[in-house]
């Protein structure tokens, strides 16, 4: 049985493994197949992470901090896991290809999700214009007029850097202000190729084969209108990945896993939940790796609380009978 | 990247749409994280079904001429071609399972 399983590779999981290992608890960490390093590996330039004032790219990043894990004794499987058994004094982790695991503590680090629009056109136009991910795709609408729909940092960051290829990015939000960082605003309104469309939410997308235009509604007014686009970008949040643990950990209104206070605590004992998937609001990488780092420490007091009683049973043991 | 031979705009009616086999096309790009991350999971798929069906990959950086034809706005693109018809379109990395499971039909 091993000390410690994390589940996610993303800078949470990661973290978690850095500190984990340090402490001589050989994790392993489950890292997914298709989507290992989580996020940032669909970004760019990360200009906010603390250490590098050049930025760094954000796959470099994972890449680096899949490193510094592994350094310390970090083993890394690419699979992913299918369903967990958290009850009792023996976690187990079933995986797609690599079989079941057991292990004396757990961590949850499964991030988030891409939210959708929740649009039947949405499902029908993905791949033939509809997209979530800017890095992956901008390249195709090069010269072409498109559409990022979101008002927080990841829709700047998008729409800043699909004017590389497009002519033209609308910024369909549905509200008058944004959510995005100053920095990432200021850097969005000062570029010509950028025009907003405010109050506005799509309720509908047209187009047979291809994303033709997207169906708008005024959230003030109610208006109904038509924006001309051949591709849509949709950056409108995340949703914590909570599939695995339903009915097992006990979760927010927000649907994030619920944990005690400031710790990664969950309703059971030695299974812990770090990053995203814990958080509802704040959601940066640096967060996201500060409460890995909170959730290893969690669980290696946890271990050693396991281990010292264990000893103690023992040491009665040895005490003989009168 | 994968081990899966590559096609070229030059070479794709040739390996592609005259083949008597079923081939699926990845079309891939260096810069997109996604296709690197399935790439291994096609060779996998490629090994254990050599019999059934072949696994190419296009770079659509390099071959703007068959990305445009088919309309690939969104990759990794995995297009499956049968007789020179695409018979199945699948976009996005997928774990090993989940692809399986969309090929069944070819596998």
């Amino acid at each position: 049985m091993r000390e410690i399983i994390i589940i996610g590779s993303g800078p949470a999981g990661f973290t978690a493994a850095i500190y984990a290992a340090r402490a001589g608890l050989k994790p392993l960490l489950l890292a997914s197949s298709v989507e290992a390093g989580g996020e940032l590996m669909n970004t760019t330039e990360v200009e906010n992470f603390p250490g590098f004032p050049e930025g760094i790219q954000g796959p470099e990043l994972m890449m680096k901090l899949q490193e510094q894990a592994e350094k310390f004794g970090t083993e890394v499987i690419l699979d992913d896991v299918t369903s967990v058994h958290l009850e009792g004094d023996v976690k187990t982790v079933e995986t797609g290809y690599s079989g079941t695991f057991e292990a004396r503590s757990v961590i949850f680090a499964t991030g988030s999700a891409y939210r959708k629009l929740g649009l039947h056109d949405e499902e029908r136009l993905s791949g033939r214009g509809v997209s979530w991910c800017a890095t992956c795709d901008g390249f195709f609408f090069k010269t072409k007029t498109i559409a990022v729909v979101g008002g927080g940092d990841s829709a700047m960051e998008e729409a800043t850097f699909l004017t590389r290829f497009a002519e033209k990015v609308y910024v369909v939000h549905r509200k008058d202000s944004l959510r995005a960082s100053k920095i990432m605003q200021e850097r969005a309104f000062g570029n010509d190729k950028i025009e907003f469309v405010w109050n506005s939410e799509v309720v509908g997308i047209s187009g047979e084969n291809a994303v033709e235009a997207l169906n708008l509604r005024d959230t003030v007014t109610g208006e109904l209108s038509e924006l001309p686009v051949q591709g849509l970008f949709v950056a409108i949040g995340n949703d914590p990945r909570v599939h695995l643990v339903h009915g097992q950990l006990d979760l927010t209104a927000d649907g994030t896993i619920a944990v005690q206070g400031r710790s990664s605590k969950t309703n059971l004992s030695g299974v812990f939940a770090a990053g995203d998937v814990i958080d509802p609001h704040y959601r940066q990488a640096v967060t996201a790796a500060a409460s890995g780092t909170v959730a290893a420490l969690d669980a290696e007091e946890f271990l050693a609380a396991l281990d010292q009683a264990e000893a103690e049973l023992h040491a009665d043991d040895l005490v003989p009978a009168k | 990247m994968s081990n899966a031979k590559a096609v070229s705009d030059a070479s794709f009616d040739a390996d592609v749409l005259k083949s008597d086999k079923t081939i699926l096309v990845d079309f891939w790009a260096e810069w997109c994280g996604p296709c690197r991350a399935v790439a291994p999971i096609l060779d996998q798929i490629a090994a254990e079904h050599s019999d059934k069906i072949e696994i190419v990959k296009l770079n659509v950086d390099d071959n703007p001429q068959t990305a445009m034809k088919y309309q690939i706005t969104s990759i990794p693109a995995l297009k499956v071609y049968k007789g020179g018809e695409v018979v199945k379109t699948i976009i996005g990395a997928k774990p090993k399972a989940a692809l399986e499971a969309d090929l069944a039909a070819f596998i």
